[in-house]
């Protein structure tokens, strides 16, 4: 016998419905709500979800779970008239400019006005205009568009482990902003992005750069070439309400698209996508067989590399030193594609089409720069791209699909499947496997919607042992089970956004988990009608090596393919402790991050604090956290970092200085 | 040469006797305050670090209550109640004369010469008193701008 309970005089059947919102939206019954996520923790803030329970009263469906023979209402007069009170009051103190604003037609809280007929607002509008925050290449955040549901500050730390964003202040001064009110690029952020894709409003936006773009596509001195990544053909469509079953229909009709708007060139992310698999696969068998550095993580997301570089500097040498398909397209297209095209350097602009934030900050990193000049001039998401599209007046649905342009044009299903959680592993198997003469091309195994998923595989004598991870809190918890040996890995695929790119927060906002599931789906349907599914059987890709790389690996091949990686410090301040008056003076940095201070890191401060012991010739400070915790207490002397320190040692150090 | 390392010491004291607990985030921003009168930007870093939170959750309670100060505070604090019963005997005419005796602007809250803070606080539980005035935890009831105006300076003339 299942349980019952009444929903607007209907009786309705429910199981383990974590809530009455899951049972009412099961009936079809559009609850509005802001704060809401199936994803995250239950916040109960926006008060929208207040549905009326005989004998209780009114409560908010998202945290009352459902009981047996409770008789809810759903809509009654009074349930409709706090909903719009709660609307106005959240229209009253937010930034109105709708029409111009990116999140216009896709935000919830127009949606909701709409909804629920809001034809005035009663109250005096009290938003304050303050400066956004531009401060990082991925992110913009306006905090007159902010209607305070916290979506984004519990996706941050609740998915991610970051927690770059929290609320400061209360009441009707309240505000969510990075810690210490700073902006955005002096926070932990790793730019992934998902704040954005889960903010309601425009509150937090991926920052665009198609106006640039368009700039220099009217320069006739300038040669403009694109290419799009493999995830983008997966949802754009979702904007023209095209939907299809294997996206390559898609992928023609943005090409025509492209060329229309102006690009000389229109290529494909995937073509470099199994380059990289290509050289990634190479590097891994060399690692394989030295056993060193291993297990080997992917290198292709620029959030979980920063987030590496961030917190776990330890594993910096485990990451593949592959560039990320954006990475080898950069560096192709601006060093070797002017002699392929015919192309003058100082007339190419190279632009590139991502599902994604990061890769806005990626393509700014100094590390894939070449004598300070950067390869990728403008990055822009499949969200721009669809603006640009309907900028343009293309009838999109309309068009003729055509064909990329060669030699960056031709791909195998490997490069097609790097757009979802699982794909890279997969491209990467193909290869691998097939150069130990086993011939399969599938790997249902590695697919799937898990957090993390582990796998084991037989080549040759060996047997191999992965983990494909997305969401950075699921690959913290990786990282932190390697470190205690409690897991052994030979290679961990890790996406920082939930499903791989194909979540990413360039793609147009989704919150229905399906639509996710459909754009993975699109990719494998794509790489089923391929022709080639092993990215090393890419002829165009074997002759770019011949011509211009020799072979993976190679010293030429590192010049162009290959990136490096460096430790950035999370926490930028410092405790001063002692300071001295003299001029000769040796400086010494003692880390006092949770782990070290525990391993005794403060009585190595007491003992250089002391003043007589060094003739007041020394200046020390605290450090926060320089994440080497397994090897504290960690201390620097004089910029020379040095590891296991105790009072002894470090006095000893400083009396050499 | 001059050492903050006592401060120092004290902030981890007190992160252990709080067993580096994170649910414990607010007395041990208290007793941080007492120690450093204010709550640095480093030390609530520190804090965070120390118990492996992220540092805009603590920033979030530091704002959250009236009772933490981001900036440093003078050497005497001045707390006067704007609690109902004071409110109505007139509590922001002794504000409006403190501010003007001590040449605070609109915004500020501590003099520039770091000597004095003053602070509104709701309801200090002695309205027979009202309007009361609390100056270093010693009470003055049924204040007036002139007994204030003298009260201060009596302080200043000690300085």
């Amino acid at each position: 016998m299942g349980k019952h309970l009444t929903i607007n005089g209907k009786k309705v059947e429910f199981t383990d419905e974590r809530n009455l919102l899951e049972v009412i939206r099961k009936e079809n019954i559009e609850l509005p709500t802001f704060c809401y996520h199936s994803e995250l923790n239950i916040h109960g803030a926006c008060r929208l979800c207040m549905v009326e329970v005989a004998g209780k009263g009114i409560m908010s469906a998202c945290s009352t779970p459902p009981e047996p023979d409770m008789d809810i209402k759903t809509n009654t007069e009074h349930l409709i008239e706090m909903r719009k009170i709660t609307i106005e009051l959240l229209l009253a103190s937010h930034d109105r400019e709708c029409t111009m604003c990116a999140k216009s037609e896709s935000c919830k809280l127009q949606s909701l006005a709409r909804r629920l007929g809001i034809e005035e607002v009663r109250f005096k509008n009290i938003s304050r205009k303050e400066p956004k925050d531009i401060s990082t290449y991925a992110l913009v955040r306006d905090n007159g568009k902010c209607v305070l549901c916290g979506d984004c500050i519990r996706f941050c730390d609740e998915i991610q482990s970051i927690g770059a964003l929290g609320f400061v202040g209360r009441g009707s001064q309240s505000k969510i902003c990075p810690a210490f009110e700073r902006d955005l690029e002096s926070s932990e952020c790793v730019y992934c992005g998902q704040c954005s894709r889960v903010c309601p409003t425009g509150a937090i936006l991926p920052k665009p750069e198609f106006r640039e773009v368009w700039k220099a596509l009217s320069d006739e001195k300038k040669k403009v070439i694109i290419a799009i990544a493999p995830a983008v053909r997966a949802a754009l469509g979702e904007v023209f309400g095209i939907t299809e079953e294997n996206g390559t229909e898609l992928a023609g009709k943005i090409v025509t698209a492209l060329r229309s708007m102006g690009f000389v060139k229109v290529f494909d992310i995937s073509f470099t996508a199994d380059m990289t698999i290509v050289e990634e696969a190479n590097e891994f068998l060399g690692r394989l067989e030295k056993d060193d550095d291993m297990p080997m993580f992917t290198s292709c997301c620029p959030a979980w590399v920063r987030f590496v570089e961030q917190y776990s500097p330890d594993f910096i040498k485990n990451l593949s030193t592959c560039r990320s398909p954006q990475g080898m397209y950069g560096s192709i297209a601006r060093r070797i594609m002017p002699e392929v095209l015919g192309i003058p350097k100082e007339e190419l602009v190279v632009v590139s089409v991502m599902p994604c934030t990061a890769k806005k900050y990626e393509a700014r990193r100094t590390e894939l720069a070449k004598d300070g000049v950067i390869d990728i001039d403008y990055v822009i998401t499949t969200q721009e791209l669809a603006l640009m599209i309907e900028e343009a007046g293309l009838r999109f649905a309309d068009l003729e699909a055509s064909a990329f342009d060669m030699p960056l044009g031709f791909k195998t299903g490997g490069g097609i499947i790097f757009g979802t959680s699982g794909g890279v592993t997969e491209a990467v198997l193909r290869n691998v496997m097939n150069t130990n003469g086993d011939e399969a091309e599938e790997f249902n195994f590695v697919r799937g919607e898990n957090g993390v998923r582990e796998a084991k595989l037989k080549v040759g004598s060996k047997e191999l042992k992965l983990a494909i991870v997305h969401g950075l809190k699921n690959a913290r918890k990786v990282l932190r089970d390697i470190r205690a040996d409690k897991k052994r890995y030979d290679f961990v695929e890790v996406m920082a956004c939930p499903g791989g790119c194909v979540g990413g927060a360039g793609q147009p906002v989704y919150s229905d988990l399906a639509v996710r599931k459909r754009r993975s789906k699109v990719l494998y349907e794509n790489d089923k009608i391929m022709e080639l599914h092993k990215p090393q059987d890419n002829p165009y890709v074997q002759k770019m090596y011949k011509d211009y790389l020799e072979k993976s690996g190679s010293k030429k091949a590192h010049e162009y393919l290959h990136t490096s990686y460096k430790y950035r410090k999370r926490f930028k301040e410092t405790l001063e402790i002692s300071k001295s008056s003299l001029d000769k003076i040796v400086n010494v940095e003692v880390c006092v991050g949770r782990n070290c201070l525990k391993k005794g890191s403060k009585e190595i401060l007491k003992r250089v604090a002391d003043g007589n012991k060094f003739k007041d010739a020394v200046n020390v400070q605290a450090l926060i956290c320089l994440e080497r915790c397994s090897k504290g207490p960690t201390v620097k002397i004089n910029g020379e970092t040095f590891e296991h320190c105790t009072p002894d040692s470090v006095e000893d150090t400083v009396k050499k200085n | 040469m001059t050492s903050n390392y006592d401060k120092f010491e004290s902030a981890c004291r007190i992160l252990e006797e709080h067993s580096f607990d994170k649910s414990k985030l607010i007395p041990i921003l208290q007793s941080v305050q007492e120690e450093y009168r204010y709550l640095p930007e480093e030390v609530m870093s520190f804090i965070s670090s120390s118990l492996d939170m992220s540092p805009a959750i603590v920033y979030g309670v530091a704002t959250f209550y009236a009772h933490f100060a981001l900036k440093p505070k003078g050497k005497n604090i001045i707390k006067i109640c704007d609690g109902t019963a004071c409110h109505v005997k007139k509590s922001t005419v002794i504000i409006d004369a403190i501010k003007k005796k001590l040449g605070l602007k609109e915004n500020e809250n501590t003099t520039k010469d770091m000597l004095f803070t003053i602070e509104t606080v709701a309801c200090l539980g002695a309205c027979g008193l009202a309007p009361v005035v609390v100056i270093n935890d010693n009470v003055y009831g049924q204040m007036t701008t002139e007994k204030i105006a003298a009260l201060i300076d009596e302080m200043t003339g000690a300085r």
